[in-house]
């Protein structure tokens, strides 16, 4: 019985999924529709029909890298916010690779793009590692502001000098077609990133299950006193952590321009940096859940809008539910699990039932 | 009996699958000072948080002048005029004393009068001789003068009831008769003690009464006058304990294996607190390191473990200059092992399963890892042997080492700094918070290291265990040694005199 309260309070973050979907159906039956047919609409079309997985993984390759851009250096203490930024210098790095080096076999260009795109990002994760490590400056707000400076930055660069001639819009000239990432499902946008993303998941498990570098960093993220007792260079770890994840958000970036977009837009990630961090949070921080966390989220974005299209939503609605779920989960987090309270509840209540089937074996023997 | 005073009635606490408190009868009777005596783990701090309300009993009643009463919080504690003075003080040290009492005193509505509850402290502070200025912040006070403030805390919200944790235990060795001194005078005023501790000779000093508390039960009830505190002792762990007399063989080697030679460091303050520390240890020798706290001992200690940067002087390992190696290549390839001061700050990650606390030194080595790899089934293996040899009592290897007791936590943390072979063992209090049986079983630990040739840095507050165990005593004052000396020339006069700073010539 313990076991099961004990899975049932693991899987937490679900049951605040569904709590939040209860909750959000009332959001619609209020807007005038009904909610089964919504909900219907949402995850038959996010995760049922083959256009809408395909949308669903493409959407899946920038928020699970960026979700693990915010895991990896959580589980070290330092809180990323800055994967959006991240995700923007690897879009521009990428893209500068493949649209300024001489052109040359795909073989050699496309990693090229890839290894400047974690570079971009990775630069960028560094900045704020480096004064958290030496100068003792608070992460979250340098990541934070970083943000707005790439922003800005691309929006310069794709508006200025990379900017295509003649386009309506800042966008740079289309990347060639041999330096595109391969796609998974014909016909449709979903490529490879979310693979990639994928494997960097189980990579990222498997460090921090059976590695010593990664029992060296977790040991950082719970107790930096004991990790520089035991000999490990907290500092120049911390400066380490910053760099590959914001090398992480950078392939964010990457994968959106090489697999997706083809060309380097202005604002061409609409917060799926911030997406990021709900993923980490629904994930609890474990690499393994973090594609099933990114995979749903995904889900209900793309569902969201088929839900606005399929039965006339506003897409107001569709927003607040997507907010709904991000509070309940928060909230579902903060209950902590006390195995002598529920061992007591336990024992109480069979010591209750068995007082009541006294009870009633006395009254049924009155009876008689 | 309708006894004035408090009065527990077969209480029972349990926690999970542990019987922490099984059927505990006390009876204290108004005015009287009563100790509780016990090992660690043995329940003397969960018995006190259930009477203050932070823990609800599983079963049994708790008697207040000969009422049933039910204490659900701190505060409904506080209104039945029982307060609580913790172990780690609970004081805000940025804020002035009269500030610090104020805080969270129920019924002061909108308007605040400082002076005049700086007027009533003073005079309350003076009915019982504590001679303390309300307007000094916590910060600038030593501990002795903290632990007042915490008491005046209590006696301000009229608490007849006062229950202190291992009161001592923060205390220098001169403030500790100070402190027994002002005790007597609250029992004299009519107020109840009840207090925590494992220190024999305080029980005997000044309480009336004192429980021994076992394995979460009663195992003796007695009055203090004509009870030899031996025999407290010995009902404490059930078994006889040597307290002072450690045999020690002579020492084997006169090969100097650490030499320090005008060691300065800084402290977190930047403020120089080691002011030029010079002394050499031996192989297979403990020398001790005497004073009372802050005078640089941990500093020393984080110097040595490369912990801490040095500013100026050297430190050879067996003639190597080590001064400039860092924490890893001292732990490692030089074999130097320290046992931290602060147990749960430092020394281990409470989150983290016991096997886990134990690979934290060597984690990147066999039989902990290969190639990079942890090697979990080997880290348990270890462990396993060390909880057996070292006897550290617990669940399981994979139970978070929290729930341990500090004891339990301390022998882990020897097993896993000894174990690796070091050739110089720096121990910082390593008996704080332990009972007497720990204390027995660390010193034993710390006598068979030195057996095998370890040079052994020794550093205590407690005089009595220095003079044990250590082959030499250092005593530091003020960022200096102000005198080594053998255990047998250390009369207390004597010590007294290198503790207050008063140095000599003659070096041993």
């Amino acid at each position: 019985m313990l076991l099961v309260i004990q899975y049932i309070y693991v899987l937490r973050p679900v049951w605040a999924v569904l709590a939040a979907l209860l909750a959000g159906a009332g959001l619609i039956a209020v807007a005038g529709v009904n909610p089964v047919d919504a909900y219907g609409a949402l995850f038959g079309g996010a995760f049922l029909d083959y256009y809408g997985l395909a949308s669903t993984l493409a959407k899946m390759s920038p928020i699970l890298l960026a979700g693990l851009a915010v895991i990896v250096p959580l589980r070290v203490g330092l809180l990323n916010i800055g994967a959006e930024g991240q995700i923007y210098m690897g879009g521009l790095f990428s893209s500068m690779a493949a649209l300024l080096l001489p052109e040359m076999s795909p073989l050699l260009q496309v990693p090229l793009c890839v290894l400047a795109g974690a570079l971009g990002g990775g630069l960028w994760g560094l900045i704020p590692g480096y004064l958290k490590a030496y100068r003792g400056i608070n992460e979250v707000i340098i990541t934070i502001l970083l943000n707005f400076i790439a922003i800005n930055l691309v929006s310069y660069v794709a508006g200025g000098p990379m900017m295509q001639e003649g386009a309506p819009y800042p966008y740079s000239q289309e990347i060639r077609e041999g330096l595109w990432l391969p796609y998974i499902m014909p016909q449709t946008d979903a490529h490879l990133g979310v693979v990639a993303g994928i494997a960097l998941c189980l990579a990222a498990w498997f460090v921090f299950r059976f590695t010593t570098v990664g029992f060296g960093l977790g040991m950082i993220g719970k107790n930096p006193a004991a990790a520089t007792y035991s000999g490990i260079r907290v500092r120049r770890n911390v400066v380490a952590v910053m760099f590959v994840a914001g090398a992480i958000g950078g392939l964010a970036g990457t994968f959106e321009v090489l697999g997706l977009k083809h060309r380097l837009y202005h604002l061409f990630s609409p917060g799926y940096g911030f997406d990021g961090i709900v993923v980490a949070f629904l994930a609890q921080l474990s690499p393994l859940m973090a594609p099933i966390a990114a995979f749903f989220l995904s889900g209900l974005k793309v569902g969201g809008l088929i839900m606005q299209r399929a039965v006339g939503l506003e897409s107001t609605v569709v927003e607040a539910i997507q907010g709904l779920v991000i509070i309940f989960v928060a909230a579902s987090l903060a209950f902590r699990f006390d195995r002598g309270n529920w061992r007591r509840l336990l024992e109480r209540r069979r010591l209750l039932d068995a007082g009541l089937a006294e009870g009633f074996a006395n009254n049924s023997g009155g009876k008689s | 009996m309708t006894a004035q005073g408090l009065r527990l009635e077969k209480i029972t606490k349990t926690f999970g699958d542990f019987k922490a408190l099984d059927g505990i009868d006390l009876t204290v009777p108004q005015g009287t000072v009563h100790a509780i005596l016990g090992e660690n783990g043995a329940g003397k701090t969960t018995l006190m948080n259930i009477l203050y309300g932070l823990y609800q009993p599983d079963g049994g009643r708790i008697m207040l002048d000969g009422t049933p009463q039910k204490i659900g919080s701190p505060r409904r504690a506080m209104d039945l005029g029982i307060g609580m003075i913790h172990q780690h003080l609970m004081l805000v040290e940025t804020l002035t004393v009269v500030e610090n009492v104020v805080l969270g005193l129920p019924g002061q509505g909108m308007r605040l009068s400082l002076d005049e509850h700086a007027r009533k402290l003073s005079a309350l502070a003076d009915s019982f001789g504590f001679d303390i200025d309300p307007h000094q912040a916590v910060w600038k006070l030593p501990m002795g003068m903290r632990q007042r403030v915490e008491i005046l805390k209590v006696l301000y919200r009229d608490a007849r009831i006062i229950i202190l944790d291992e009161p001592t235990s923060v205390l220098a060795p001169n403030e500790v008769d100070a402190f027994l001194e002002g005790l007597r005078r609250l029992r004299a005023a009519g107020k109840t003690i009840i207090f925590i501790s494992h220190k024999l000779d305080e029980v005997a000093a000044v309480a009336d009464r004192v429980t021994v508390l076992r394995r979460g039960a009663v195992s003796a009830n007695l009055p203090v006058a004509g009870t030899p505190p031996a025999e407290m002792a010995r009902m404490m762990v059930g078994r006889d304990v040597v307290l002072t007399t450690l045999e020690k063989s002579p020492m084997t080697s006169d090969a100097v294996l650490v030499s320090v030679r005008d060691l300065k460091a800084r402290d977190n303050r930047g403020t120089e607190a080691l002011k030029g520390v010079s002394f050499d240890i031996h192989a297979g020798e403990i020398l001790g390191v005497a004073g009372v706290d802050g005078n640089g001992q941990a500093e020393l200690a984080e110097a040595l473990t490369g912990l801490r940067p040095v500013e100026a002087g050297t430190v050879k390992l067996a003639g190597e200059d080590i001064t400039a190696a860092g924490v890893y290549e001292r732990r490692h390839r030089l074999g130097i092992s320290f046992v931290p001061e602060d147990r749960h700050g430092t020394g281990l990650v409470l989150d983290l399963p016991v096997y886990q606390n134990a690979m934290i030194r060597d984690f990147r080595e066999e039989p902990f890892s290969s190639g990079g790899l942890l090697k979990t089934a080997g880290a348990k293996a270890v462990t396993e042997d060390w909880v057996r040899r070292y006897d550290v009592r617990l669940q399981s290897v994979d139970q978070a080492i929290r729930f341990l007791s500090g004891g339990n936590q301390q022998k882990l943390i020897f097993a896993r700094e000894v174990e690796c072979r070091p050739r110089l063992l720096v121990i910082m209090q390593p008996c704080k918070g332990l009972d007497v049986g720990a204390i027995e079983a660390v010193h034993r630990t710390v006598l068979a290291e030195r057996e095998r040739g370890t040079a052994i840095l020794y550093i205590s507050t407690e005089l009595e265990h220095i003079l044990s165990v250590c082959d030499r005593v250092a005593v530091m004052c003020a960022g200096r040694i102000t005198g080594i000396i053998a255990p047998e020339e250390a009369t207390p006069d004597r010590v007294g005199a290198l503790l207050g700073g008063l140095a000599e010539a003659e070096v041993a």
